[in-house]
């Protein structure tokens, strides 16, 4: 079946589900599924399904930077989302996926550890993002930026007064969470060392003999992760580049489109 | 005191040196600068059962810290050096069995990926492992002032808005693998990956020459 899938339809720039080399799976989005996180969303991907929420928690911040929140993020690839995984402390897949979400968040600047504070040296929040994979069909990278970026759109976080040194969080005052760009993630695969496709399935991803991560930021690029695989020429570097530009345009449209809707 | 290096288009000074573990079957000490890496090279040798792989040999890295317990970051590092190295070895010619390569760090004063990468590839050419295609890796940043700095320091690191690191091959010169932190416009990274890829030439420069030199001493 195998060598079907490989020589078959890839050659006539069809892939096995009738899409295009260039296009991406139906995406779903869902913000504020969660009610008792500050913020979450659920993206689906074709089949692939992430869900992300974002739990707020006082802390002391260090004492080197004292006005300086943290963010958290963890990644979960359980045995539920797929055979690939065992249950247990996370595969080297998550703590590898956590550490990219940790880095798109810092290249991004998407939210400034500084808007986190609530009390100079004192005081800050401490945003715990969990994103809990359901089901594992491929290219789990570009979903989990989707859910992180929509469920920080969603995020808000309580009012905290203080009273005679003891902080006093009052639920009723609410603002949003300030997130200052907006980090979209697009993944190639490349196949048989020349054949570029985006938005691989796990079929796909198994058979890719490479993949490069383009993550976006309005004009600008925040993060080229292509870990070996085939090599690429700059010439096709830049048609990923290209390609991801007018993804992260669909993307953010989406998003706004849900969060009108939800808000309506 | 600290001398200021790497200004401008210029690698810092490289040298390594072979043959100072007695156990491994290829070994070798690579200095950028002040960055230094060790890396061990034991294989093809006997594999793990439950790691087998029945057409070709199971690439192992392990990447070591300075101090402490390796986190998140240093599995992602690992991940990196291992896709790269399993794009470059000829696995196919040893089927069920390993290769394990051990990266130490020894002081990391900047440019740490793109010493690691040279590190390996080195290890792998002493331990006479077969290969594809050789490969390079430089690091080049992004200053405040918009300025390409080749092989930074850790502080000009720091400095800077954006740090990318590329790895080349030298069979048609196409890019193998990237790796960035920062924001940083397409141009910019076409720039960084034009100059990066005329600093790599030296880079195999220095393997030509530190092979020659190990081979030279050798008879």
């Amino acid at each position: 079946m195998a060598d079907d899938f490989k020589y078959g339809p890839h050659e006539k720039d069809v892939r096995p589900d009738g899409r295009e080399l260039g296009e991406f799976r139906r995406t779903v989005l869902n913000i504020g599924c969660i009610t008792t996180a500050e913020g979450s969303a659920l993206v689906k991907l074709g089949n692939t399904t992430i869900m992300c929420g974002i739990k707020a928690e006082l802390a002391a911040p260090k004492p080197a930077e004292p006005d300086r929140g943290f963010i958290v993020p963890n990644v979960q690839l359980t045995p539920l989302c797929s055979p690939h995984f065992r249950p247990g402390p996370p595969s080297e897949q998550a703590q590898v996926m956590s550490q990219f979400i940790a880095e798109v968040i810092k290249n991004s600047g998407c939210v400034d550890c500084q808007n986190l504070c609530v009390v100079p040296g004192k005081l800050v929040w401490v945003l715990h993002c969990d994103l809990m994979c359901l089901d594992y069909d491929g290219n789990v990278y570009d979903t989990a930026v989707l859910a992180l970026l929509a469920a920080f759109r969603n995020t808000r976080l309580p009012h905290v007064e203080e009273k005679e040194e003891v902080p006093e969080v009052t639920m009723d005052k609410t603002c949003s969470l300030i997130v200052s760009s907006q980090p979209v993630s697009s993944t190639f695969s490349i196949f048989d060392d020349r054949i570029l496709f985006v938005d691989p399935t796990v079929e796909e991803e198994g058979l890719a003999t490479g993949m490069v991560t383009v993550v976006t930021v309005g004009n600008k690029l925040c993060m080229v992760h292509k870990p070996g695989g085939s090599p690429l020429k700059s010439e096709q570097l830049l048609t990923c580049f290209d390609r991801a530009f007018d993804r992260s345009k669909e993307v953010l449209r989406l998003i706004e489109e849900t969060i009108l809707s939800v808000e309506r | 005191m600290e001398i200021p290096r790497s200004s401008g288009f210029q690698l810092r000074h490289m040298m390594c040196e072979f043959g100072q573990l007695s156990r491994p079957d290829g070994d070798v000490t690579v200095f950028q600068g002040d960055t230094s890496v060790t890396t061990a090279v034991y294989g093809p040798g006997e594999v793990r059962m439950n790691k087998e792989i029945l057409n070709k040999a199971t690439v192992e890295t392990v990447f070591k810290p300075k101090s402490g317990l390796p986190g998140c970051a240093e599995k992602m590092f690992e991940r990196t050096l291992r896709n790269t190295c399993e794009t470059f070895l000829l696995a196919a010619l040893h089927p069920r069995s390993s290769i394990s390569i051990i990266v130490q760090e020894i002081q990391d004063s900047g440019s740490f990926l793109s010493c690691c990468v040279n590190s390996c590839c080195l290890a792998l050419l002493d331990a006479s492992v077969a290969m594809k295609f050789l490969v390079a890796a430089v690091t080049c940043a992004i200053d405040s002032e918009e300025c390409i700095i080749l092989d930074p320091t850790v502080k000009q690191e720091k400095d800077s808005c954006a740090v990318l690191t590329f790895v080349f091959e030298n069979k048609d010169d196409s890019i193998l693998a990237v790796y960035t932190t920062g924001s940083y416009t397409v141009q910019q990274f076409q720039q960084c990956s034009q100059t990066c890829g005329e600093a790599s030439k030296a880079v195999f420069d220095f393997y030509r020459t530190s092979i020659e030199k190990k081979l030279s001493k050798a008879t």
